[in-house]
């Protein structure tokens, strides 16, 4: 059964209580996942604090990294949903925040990816499109509704391309988790798979450690390869939050 | 394997709870359903992520935030103000140049205009100088003429005495005895006419 873990590409996504909590009938422990939503934002929270701390007229490093997200995220939520769209910077801002540095944690061997679980990634996206449904209708009413029927669409056409729209929409938090998520997930069991060729192959001796030189130069690869995607998800969830807060703002297309 | 049990276990929730209350040991369901499918986690996520997410966005719109945005301004502001300050520089420096070019041209059309007032007064003093020579030649001339025509006349005078001498002689030598002087000098003012 040990055996058998080391080489388990499915092992590292298991969930395992720290300190055993029950409320209400439910469990509600604080897990290694637990754990490292507090390391994440411990460490994003530092990162952030620390390296603002003198306010320099001229950045250090670290500062200008911190400004540099900081400018980032801002102009990405300006470019997509304009002047207005700048109230919700706080909220995209720490959603970029707290995914890249989750998803950079994860890469750490032994470390646990909390965005690889689908339901972090799906109350992320509820937050989200709970926040456009939210604000939408409070600022736009019922003209919110606007945003399932585009202009110069011709009568017959209608139903169809509301249909059509409304599903969208509703598919929305779904395509936004599941990206993510599927992103992490697939990224680290092919990653432990190829370190595992190279674990099993050099059990197999002299022929098998020459083998395993293959497997490493792939997961080396692969973990340049995730680098990437750990930022590029990121990225991509807030330029879509961008976007559906944007819909908030501006239901009619 | 771990997809078909996973969907067995979305399919049967039920079934997955009793089986959490079973086997709260945990590793002994380890393989039971895939980990991200594992509805048995869920709420333990979800209220921990709530919690850790609230507070982080908390800590960055109340702490973080306002300081990254407050760096930026400020930072915007002093280039502004340095850009401010360096065109105003600049125009001073342009306003100088100026100035200086100015003053330049004032002192050149004044050097032109003292040059020419020297050459004037120089042309003015010589064009005197002739004039008072021309005149004073011009004087003397006629002083000259004028001593001419008074020698001359005087001359002409002698002349005609001269004259009556001589005829009174030329009568005396001639006739013999003397002439009358008013009839000789008579004679010879008509015929030196």
């Amino acid at each position: 059964m040990a055996a058998a873990d080391k080489v388990d590409p499915i092992h590292q996504f298991q969930i395992h209580p720290i300190i055993p909590l029950h409320i209400g009938g439910y469990d509600v422990s604080f897990t290694n996942s637990s754990l490292f939503m507090v390391v994440t934002i411990v460490l994003a929270s530092a990162f952030l604090y620390w390296s603002t701390a003198s306010r320099a007229l001229i950045p250090g490093r670290l500062q200008s990294v911190s400004e540099m997200a900081y400018e980032f995220v801002g102009n990405m939520l300006r470019d997509a949903a304009g002047k207005q769209g700048m109230q919700f910077f706080p909220l995209v801002f720490s959603l970029f925040m707290f995914v890249l540095v989750a998803n950079l944690i994860g890469l750490f061997p032994y470390f646990f990816t909390v965005t690889s679980h689908i339901i972090v990634t799906f109350t992320l996206a509820i937050l989200v499109i709970g926040t456009v449904v939210v604000y939408g209708f409070a600022k736009h009413g019922l003209g919110f509704l606007k945003l399932f029927v585009p202009h110069g669409v011709p009568g017959l056409l209608l139903p169809l391309v509301v249909a059509i729209e409304v599903i969208s929409f509703v598919s929305r938090p779904v395509s936004l988790s599941v990206r993510l998520f599927a992103n992490m997930l697939a990224g680290h069991i092919t990653l432990k798979v190829f370190s595992g060729f190279v674990v099993s192959l050099s059990a197999l001796g002299a022929v098998g450690i020459a083998g395993s030189v293959l497997p490493l130069a792939m997961a080396v690869a692969l973990t340049a390869l995730e680098l990437l995607v750990a930022f590029l998800q990121a990225y991509v969830f807030a330029v879509l939050t961008c976007m559906y807060l944007n819909d908030a703002l501006h239901p009619s297309h | 394997m771990f997809v078909t049990s996973a969907y067995a276990q979305e399919t049967a929730p039920a079934a997955a709870e009793g089986d959490t209350h079973a086997g709260t040991a945990v590793p002994a369901a380890e393989h039971e359903a895939f980990p991200p499918f594992d509805a048995k986690t869920f709420p333990s996520q979800i209220l921990w992520l709530v919690i850790t997410f609230g507070l982080f966005y908390l800590f960055l719109k109340r702490v973080v935030m306002p300081r990254l945005g407050g760096i930026i301004d400020v930072r915007n502001d002093r280039i502004t103000q340095d850009l401010d300050h360096a065109a105003r520089l600049k125009s001073e420096a342009d306003a100088a140049v100026a100035a200086y070019e100015q003053e330049l041209a004032e002192a050149k059309a004044n050097a032109n205009k003292i040059g020419q007032q020297a050459s004037d007064a120089a042309k003015a003093d010589a064009e005197g100088t002739r004039k008072k020579l021309e005149a004073e030649l011009e004087k003397k001339l006629g002083e000259a003429e004028a001593s001419i025509a008074s020698i001359k006349a005087k001359a002409m005078k002698e002349v005609g005495t001269i004259a009556e001498d001589t005829t009174s002689a030329i009568v005396e030598a001639l006739v013999g005895g003397k002439a009358d002087k008013s009839e000789i000098a008579a004679a010879v003012k008509s015929a030196s006419r």
